[in-house]
């Protein structure tokens, strides 16, 4: 579809959608060409070419992130994150899809308005409940407080699957088996995004994963390199290439998987 | 035999979710330090919230966020969208870009701009101090960083809304020669007007809820400049273990996110019983 057809239009939209990127472009591109470089040239020209290219930030900020720890820490995370939230939310996304019980509206309101509820509404008695439990420093702790805040998101975008499967089909099966057999294998893509966006958030996450962990060696890969970026001494260069480390893979996936990512992320938000 | 299939979700979510935050409206009236058995206060967490100058110029810069978060990203994204509708070829590869932003860390994107952006601001000719140093700028400045990190989100959902406006009635806006503001006026934006609310509501909501930015930026300084209540209240439970005055503060937080969060409800309830 074309709304105007005139040239100078579609010049002019051109250029102002490549401002956009290079907006976008611009702090990321700094990120990459600085990660090559030692801290003495980034101070005196950030937008220099690396000359000559560090490879040693990498192994440097490899080691000094305790990425071999901290990575392992962050992929048990989000892996037990996506497991939790994935099983849990599809047996409740089916039952308020399909209004299997009496307080399926109830439930939904209930679920629908904690996913606006601000964390500081509970963080603070959940942790010191947590000390006291001893669970603070656990990484499964962590995965199990990600399940609670991002499962009702999980649920409301499975449940719109969940309302597109036919019903006919589902009568058409019977008993106990319906929810397994039939149902499940229709939903798989739904629950392959909510997977990837559920992996994405867990892997990012801060606030809750820089009160929950605090020893050095339980907290995830993107609060060891908080950690490291915090220091004073800390060389600039070192820091960039610790950040693409963690940036790499999620981008990576990301453009792989963008059709996935996008349709999921808007999935609450556009009505069709 | 159905009502089992949602105990799990219930049971993580009472236990993580509805207790504590039960918990938090009862400490809101106790003195506590996080430790000690908690002792009833009344109001007086209130009392000295109220007293506190900090506690007002963080609900007035949780406004001042709101408001910017309701204009800039929201015209960015549309206009980009709407171009991205225009020219149609490349737009996937544009969208992917605006997109970046949104799926690197908080962390990562606050210290490339603090580092690489804000801290080198005189190489690149222009001769201000870092933002986030002044009182007067620091808001902005970590609130530009989060525009930057935020705008591509919306962008992205709006297009996807913006596809959906039926073909027939922008052919027939064409065919009357309508210019491209008379299109998005009386076309594209009515087009896309339940979208447009919901995200407008969903953008109040985060807004009171922001937090990372300011907490790895400036840690709500200099001198209090850039504390918003999410930082008051996390500053107040962790560094001053004064946890009765953070409940307070986070009382008052979900007070703003109570009335967003009716709206959001009515609307997605809605679309659920259709």
């Amino acid at each position: 579809m074309r709304l105007v057809e005139s040239r100078a239009t579609l010049i002019v939209c051109y250029v102002a959608l490549s401002i956009f990127a290079f907006i976008a472009l611009f702090p990321i591109a700094l990120l990459v060409l600085n990660s090559l470089k030692p801290a003495a040239q980034i101070v005196q020209n950030p937008l220099g070419l690396p000359n000559p290219i560090r490879w040693e930030n990498f192994a440097h900020a490899w080691s000094h992130a305790k990425f071999s720890k901290t990575f392992i820490n962050s992929l048990i995370v989000s892996g037990t994150t996506i497991v939790l939230v994935c099983s849990t939310s599809s047996l409740t996304a089916y039952v308020l899809a399909r209004r299997k019980i009496k307080s399926w509206k109830v439930f939904t309101f209930y679920l629908l308005a904690t996913t606006t509820a601000p964390i500081q509404l509970y963080i603070f008695p959940l942790y010191f409940g947590f000390a006291k439990l001893g669970l603070i420093n656990n990484i499964f702790g962590v995965a199990l407080i990600y399940t609670a805040l991002y499962s009702p998101f999980a649920v409301m975008l499975l449940r719109t699957y969940f309302i597109a499967v036919p019903k006919e089909l589902e009568e058409a099966a019977i008993g106990r088996q319906v929810f397994w057999r039939v149902m499940l294998p229709i939903v798989s893509p739904g629950i392959l995004t909510v997977a990837l966006i559920i992996g994405l958030n867990s892997w990012n996450e801060f606030l809750v994963a820089t009160t929950f962990l605090q020893k050095a060696e339980n907290v995830t890969a993107v609060i060891a390199f908080y950690l490291l970026s915090g220091q004073y001494s800390s060389d600039w260069g070192e820091i960039m290439a610790a950040a693409l480390i963690i940036v790499i893979p999620v981008v990576a996936l990301f453009v792989f998987m963008q059709k996935r990512f996008i349709e999921g992320m808007a999935g609450g938000s556009v009505k069709g | 035999m159905h009502r089992l299939y949602i105990v799990p979700t219930a049971i993580i979510n009472i236990v993580i979710v509805l207790i504590p935050a039960l918990l938090t409206v009862v400490l809101a009236f106790c003195n506590w330090d996080g430790i000690s058995a908690p002792t009833f206060a009344g109001l007086d967490n209130f009392r000295a919230l109220a007293a506190d100058p900090v506690f007002w110029s963080a609900l007035g810069n949780n406004i001042i966020w709101t408001v910017i978060f309701l204009i800039v990203p929201v015209a960015m994204g549309l206009l980009a969208a709407s171009m991205l509708l225009i020219v149609r070829r490349g737009s996937n590869f544009f969208q992917v870009v605006y997109f970046l932003p949104v799926v690197i860390a908080t962390v990562i994107t606050a210290r490339v701009w603090q580092g690489m952006i804000y801290g080198v601001l005189k190489k690149f000719g222009m001769p201000i101090p870092n933002p986030l140093a002044a009182p007067s700028m620091s808001l902005f400045g970590v609130a530009t960083v989060d525009l930057w990190h935020w705008w591509g989100f919306l962008c992205v959902i709006f297009f996807a809304a913006l596809r959906q406006v039926p073909q027939e009635q922008i052919e027939a806006a064409r065919i009357e020669g309508a210019t491209y503001l008379q299109m998005m006026r009386y076309v594209l934006l009515p087009g896309i007007r339940p979208t447009i609310t919901l995200l407008m509501i969903m953008t109040v909501i985060w807004s009171f809820l922001a937090f990372d930015f300011v907490y790895i930026l400036t840690q709500g300084g200099p001198a209090f400049s850039s504390e918003l209540l999410s930082t008051l209240a996390y500053r107040h439970a962790f560094y001053d273990l004064n946890v009765g005055q953070a409940a307070a503060a986070a009382l008052v937080i979900s007070l703003f996110g109570l009335v967003g969060t009716f709206f959001y409800v009515r609307i997605q309830t809605k679309e659920g019983e259709q």
